[in-house]
């Protein structure tokens, strides 16, 4: 039995499509993806992020714990800042990739949904005896994302807080139509936006405040459909395809997020391997020269051999409509305008090795 | 939506538009809703023999491969190639513009073995 956010009724009275996801019954489309994704890209979109991990981190001890456990550096974080950050296993797999919040009188992170008890399960597992209280919200907190170029106009009204003042990858405490809220300058879909985690009790009311106050500027609801599209147009990796147990942040393209010269952390070993044989398959991005989309899973190929499989794939509305994929790939495999085939039902499909993100937006 | 009267139709929501020892074929308003945007069509080549209920292409949505099923036998006397270019017509338009292919009918009764719009229209209220 799926669970349910504290949006459902929302989701249900707008004629969402519903389908399971991470343990709850997600909203996969509104009206159309593509549409959604048009306003994403133009105007605004509205998600409901809610079946996302929580957990509250405090005491003094947890910023020293946590860079113990993850692979980018957690205490050098300023106060009210956001960091991306993985949690990998000792191979260097990846356990999820996440996000550190920095707030006032706590951590706040979050994680993938479908990997949420996973790391409920490792973070206890490794919690010392004192130092580091854990508190698992997953559920009981909302998390509602506003991405797009008029995320800004479309929000201000409604904040206390000056948003063109907040920085990306910072947030703040503030309110949203009087509720308490936490208002962080992320997002996942190449845009400018904002996520806002709310309580239960005020997130059905904020929602359909934001969406009747702005659906005549362009705001609306979008679903995860549309986020998918939008994160791998953008070079965003989704955790069970571009990471997995099995797939370390260095393959998948995320160094930048491997801090080696931390003293110790967890899978710290084998990614330095890793790094110094620079001998691996990764995740390359591919555009498809033809109309036939590239799917999770099909086979790639490169001058008659198997280099590796498709881990994403979709149409993409903002590389002129082409169908881009990631494929996990052979290193001779993943430079910069390889030729490759993707066989798709049997047939060898043309694709070119293109540089990572697809899509950036324009500054 | 009320289902047109002067199609029949198969379980598989696909319609037929019967023309004497001919046939267009094309996908339900309820199937392309239930799809999504649709943005690739594979159809089956001119010339060739397919047999009813057989999988002759596949229907690509954003999220989605589906099989695309024939309702009848026949020779593929006609394709729509438009929508290499647009696949959205099935979206648009499934009864008109977004139709998929034509047989020349190897087995008009075949037709008995399919549905009406009232017995269709069941299906999908379902």
């Amino acid at each position: 039995m799926n669970k349910r956010t504290a949006l459902h009724a929302e989701h249900v009275r707008a004629g969402a499509k519903l389908v399971p996801f991470g343990g709850f019954e997600m909203p996969v489309q509104y009206s159309s993806i593509l549409r959604e994704h048009d306003a994403v890209r133009h105007r605004a979109g509205l998600f409901d992020l809610s079946h996302m991990g929580q957990f509250w981190l405090t005491g003094d001890m947890v910023a020293r714990w946590a860079d113990t456990l993850t692979t980018n550096a957690v205490g050098t974080m300023k106060p009210m800042q956001a960091r991306y950050n993985l949690f990998c296993n000792r191979s260097g797999g990846t356990h999820d990739d996440t996000i550190f919040y920095r707030l006032e009188k706590r951590w706040l992170l979050v994680v993938n949904a479908s990997n949420a008890d996973k790391m409920w399960q490792h973070l206890n597992a490794n919690c010392p005896e004192v130092g580091v209280e854990l508190k698992n919200q997953h559920g009981k907190w909302s998390l509602v994302a506003i991405q797009g170029p008029r995320s800004v106009a479309m929000l201000q009204p409604h904040v206390d807080v000056k948003l063109d003042e907040l920085k990306y990858y910072f947030c703040s405490e503030g309110h949203v139509d009087g509720a308490p809220a936490t208002i962080a300058r992320t997002g996942y879909t190449g845009e400018d936006g904002f996520e806002l985690f709310l309580s239960n009790n005020d997130a059905p009311r904020i929602w359909s405040a934001l969406l009747e106050a702005h659906r005549s500027e362009g705001l609306e609801a979008c679903g995860l459909g549309a986020r998918d599209v939008l994160r791998l147009e953008a070079g965003m990796p989704l955790y069970g395809h571009e990471l997995t147990d099995a797939i370390t942040p260095v393959q998948a393209g995320l160094s930048w997020a491997v801090k080696t010269a931390k003293p110790e952390f967890l899978g710290k070993e084998a990614l330095e391997r890793q790094i110094q044989s620079d001998d691996y398959s990764r995740i390359a991005g591919v555009v498809m020269s033809g109309r036939v989309p590239a799917r999770e899973g099909y086979t790639v190929w490169h001058e008659g051999r198997l280099v590796g499989s498709i881990r994403s794939g979709s149409i993409a509305p903002s590389v002129d409509n082409k169908n881009i994929a990631t494929a996990l790939v052979e290193k001779a495999a993943a430079t910069e305008g390889t030729r490759l085939e993707v066989e798709i039902r049997g047939t060898k499909h043309e694709a070119t090795v293109v540089p990572l993100p697809f899509y950036k937006r324009a500054k | 939506m009320a289902q047109p009267e002067d199609l029949l139709y198969s379980k598989e929501h696909e319609w037929v538009r019967l023309d004497g020892e001919n046939a267009t074929i094309g996908i339900t308003d309820y199937a392309q809703e239930s799809l999504g945007d649709i943005v690739y069509v594979e159809l089956p080549k001119a010339g060739t023999e397919i047999e009813q209920f057989f999988n002759v292409g596949v229907i690509e949505s954003v999220k989605a491969v589906s099989d695309l099923f024939t309702p009848m036998s026949g020779k593929v006397v006609e394709i729509n190639t438009t929508l290499d270019g647009d696949p959205a017509a099935v979206n648009r338009e499934p009864y008109g513009a977004g139709w998929l292919f034509k047989l020349r009918l190897s087995d008009p009764d075949e037709a008995k073995s399919l549905l009406g719009p009232a017995e269709y229209e069941k299906i999908t209220a379902g």
